[in-house]
């Protein structure tokens, strides 16, 4: 499956967004709007338990009493949550056995995002829960995770069978009322992924989940809760596309993440939404709340890959509650045309001896704006804490913006914060010299720029890090000249 | 091989060569020399397609085909290197992957299929040796860190890797103690064969002794002011600049 230079230069020759088409799948989607009924239809739809229900109608009363928040580094112009529709299933079965169930014309789109569900199972290694608009659509190896004590499977399903674990953990990192879009995002969640990883067992698959908005006007608000129990270990993929429309589609998910003692949790995301037209027009408002909480000497390391969404504002966090726990961010944020990113980290130290490294690479090119916002924090027992922050941002062309806003607070005497930024630009001799040697100016950014990455992409799983760099040439096509 | 005919170039409209005629035959060593100032750079990167440079009047022949309007790639793919004075850095990009990338968009550009990683390694490694490179080396990031006769080794490198036809050697010898000189020109020299043309740039005569020049022209003030043999290396090397002028 080795990623071709000849690939990438046909990729390279297709300037609009690859994954921009729509599936003709007849869907049965909610009318648009949001009141407590639509909040009820969807926990109804999904014959969810009154504790559910209840739950969600909580995180609804509170989101209803909240602002929207405007203190990110983006401007665009608020969604209007009437407008939306909450809820899109593409129409059949709820739930598929066998691949044979499934809509053709789904399957052709998956064949289309290159992750054809057949080919996916022979290449072993990745299991992949696959969320279209609303509905899990079907999880790949989940009878052979099963047989090790492995729960993977959609939320909603999740809900059902194992209804002790989701309730004892859903909200404890990510409250309802933690801010607008969590709140809204607990009200209305219509699906995501659920995985549990019991003690001791260390997942020896990358489980992958890949999310994409199909259907028009719909908002997509999935979530995730990973729960890795005491000593186990788990590798977790998530990759998002959508079709490019004119209008702005929202994307409000929730991901909690649960590292129980010694337990460690890997997740990576390439993230790819339809980051709008080169005018600016369209493109998905991604608006999530990411974040893991660490017990004792636990791990949880996050990776992402950001190169889509008109607007991102996104801040995967670790709570390091635990004494010894180590919390790691290693992103790279890619914006072009008129993209606008505002996304970082927290880090927020609890326990004694906790470790955070963060890498954030940031990459601006036309006339987007790229903003880095982090925020370590050490409270008062956490003795011994240890930070190290690096931030570099690259610039191409001179209309773009790159920012950083970095948040220390100390409360004990004991912590080391080290913070280190960079800011560069792709020099034209950097350029000359690599046209010199045979390479085009396309190929030679992409060189520089996967070169500025390295460290980041460098974390992510072998097979994701290939569709990344990709991605990273794709996203910045055109941004010469 | 090359033939320079009658060459004007300016930068932001100031003329920087005003005429330059010069004929490289395959199989020949050019040197040229001349003092601060006077239009050597310039001439290498024109030749190489930098685009900062305007050429005003004139025309450059390469393999029986006028190149003026060509871009610096199609340059390279046709055969043409450019050595570098000063390398530029490129962090997180290895020699190795940036030579790797460098080979296959010319074998791309030349329509014939990529080079197989192990031909790929067994080059890399048999050119390394020639320039006495240790592996460690080979996976640092591109110029970044490197001593001034670490990036004339790379440039050396890459030239050996990549084969051209004709090499520009533009203050190779800058930077370069004694020892990384030997090193270097005995590189070149052992890559110097019938086919192949090489044009040095260099102020002093020093290189010279290593790398022999079959013609050695004088810049001055944008023009070749005298031609000779070795000779006039030396004869310059002996009296100065201020001799010619």
């Amino acid at each position: 499956m080795a990623y071709t230079e000849e690939e990438l230069k046909k990729e390279l020759e297709t300037k609009e967004y690859e994954y921009g088409f729509v599936t003709d799948i007849e869907s049965d989607t909610f009318p648009v709007g949001l009141d407590e009924e639509i909040v009820k239809s969807i926990s109804k739809r999904k014959s969810e338990p009154k504790w559910m229900t209840d739950w969600r109608l909580k995180a609804f009363k509170a989101w209803r009493e909240m602002k929207e928040p405007d203190w990110a580094n983006v401007k665009y112009i608020k969604p209007d949550f009437q407008k939306i529709s909450y809820f899109s299933a593409p129409k059949g079965k709820d739930k598929y056995k066998s691949l044979d169930e499934v809509d053709p014309e789904l399957l052709k789109t998956f064949d289309k995002l290159g992750i054809s569900l057949n080919e996916q199972k022979k290449l072993a290694g990745v299991a992949v829960d696959i969320v279209m608009d609303s509905v899990s659509v079907a999880t790949t190896f989940k009878e052979t995770l099963s047989k090790k004590g492995i729960i993977f499977c959609s939320i909603s399903e999740a809900i059902q069978k194992h209804p002790e674990l989701v309730k004892k953990y859903i909200g404890t990192v990510v409250p309802q009322k933690d801010n607008y879009y969590s709140a809204l995002n607990s009200a209305v969640f219509s699906d995501g992924s659920f995985c549990f990883i019991p003690k001791g067992f260390k997942c020896p698959m990358e489980l992958s989940t890949y999310f994409r908005i199909n259907q028009a006007g719909t908002g997509q608000f999935e979530r995730t809760l990973v729960i890795a129990d005491q000593d186990s270990y788990v590798s977790y993929l998530e990759g998002c596309t959508a079709p490019s429309r004119d209008e702005n589609q929202l994307h409000a998910a929730v991901v909690e993440l649960i590292a129980l003692d010694g337990a460690e949790i890997k997740y990576s995301t390439v993230q790819n939404w339809f980051p709008g037209n080169k005018n600016g027009k369209g493109g998905v408002y991604n608006f999530v709340t990411k974040r893991g909480i660490c017990h004792t000497n636990s791990k949880i390391s996050w990776t992402q890959v950001e190169t889509g969404s008109a607007v991102t504002w996104k801040y995967p966090s670790c709570i390091l509650k635990g004494d010894n726990s180590v919390g790691e961010f290693y992103s790279i944020a890619v914006t072009n045309n008129y993209q606008q990113a505002d996304t970082g980290t927290k880090m927020i130290h609890l326990g004694k001896n906790t470790k955070s490294t963060i890498i954030s690479k940031g990459i601006s090119a036309g006339k987007s704006q790229n903003s880095y916002r982090g925020l370590v924090q050490v409270n008062s027992r956490a003795t011994n804490a240890r930070n190290f922050s690096q931030c570099d941002s690259l610039l191409m062309g001179n209309k773009c913006g790159a920012h950083t806003f970095p948040y220390i607070e100390a409360k004990n005497k004991t912590a080391i914060i080290e913070h280190e930024a960079s800011t560069s630009k792709i020099g034209e001799d950097q350029i000359f010299y690599c046209n010199q040697r045979g390479i085009d100016t396309e190929k030679a950014i992409a060189l520089i720029v996967n070169g500025f990455s390295k460290e980041v992409l460098n974390k992510l799983p072998m097979e994701f890090a290939v569709e990344a760099q990709k991605l990273l040439e794709i996203s910045l096509e055109g941004s010469v000249g | 091989m090359l033939s320079i005919d009658n060459l004007h170039v300016s930068v932001d409209g100031k003329p920087i060569l005003n005429g330059i005629n010069l004929d490289v035959r395959a199989g020949e060593v050019h040197a040229i020399m001349g003092p601060n100032g006077s239009g050597k750079s310039t001439l290498s990167s024109v030749i190489a397609g930098n685009e900062d440079y305007e050429v005003t009047k004139g025309d450059i022949v390469y393999k029986n085909e006028n190149i003026i309007e060509l871009s610096p790639e199609e340059r390279a793919h046709k055969g043409i290197f450019l050595s570098f004075q000063y390398p530029v850095e490129i962090p997180g990009v290895t020699v190795t992957n940036f030579i790797k990338t460098a080979i296959n968009s010319n074998q791309r550009a030349r329509n014939e299929s990529e080079m197989p990683a192990n031909t790929m390694l067994k080059k890399i490694r048999e050119k390394s040796k020639l320039l006495e490179i240790d592996s460690k080396f080979l996976s640092r990031s591109l110029n970044e860190g490197f001593s001034g006769g670490e990036k004339k080794r790379n440039e050396i490198f890459q030239m050996a890797m990549l084969e051209p036809s004709l090499s520009i050697l533009d203050e190779t010898d800058s930077g370069l103690d004694i020892d990384a000189l030997k090193i270097v020109a005995n590189g070149v020299n052992k890559l110097k064969n019938k086919d192949n043309a090489i044009i040095v740039i260099t102020h002093y005569q020093r290189l010279l002794d290593y790398i022999i020049p079959d013609y050695v022209h004088v810049l001055h003030e944008g023009k070749i002011v005298k031609s000779g043999d070795k000779e006039l290396a030396h004869q310059l090397e002996e009296k100065g600049y201020d001799w010619i002028k």
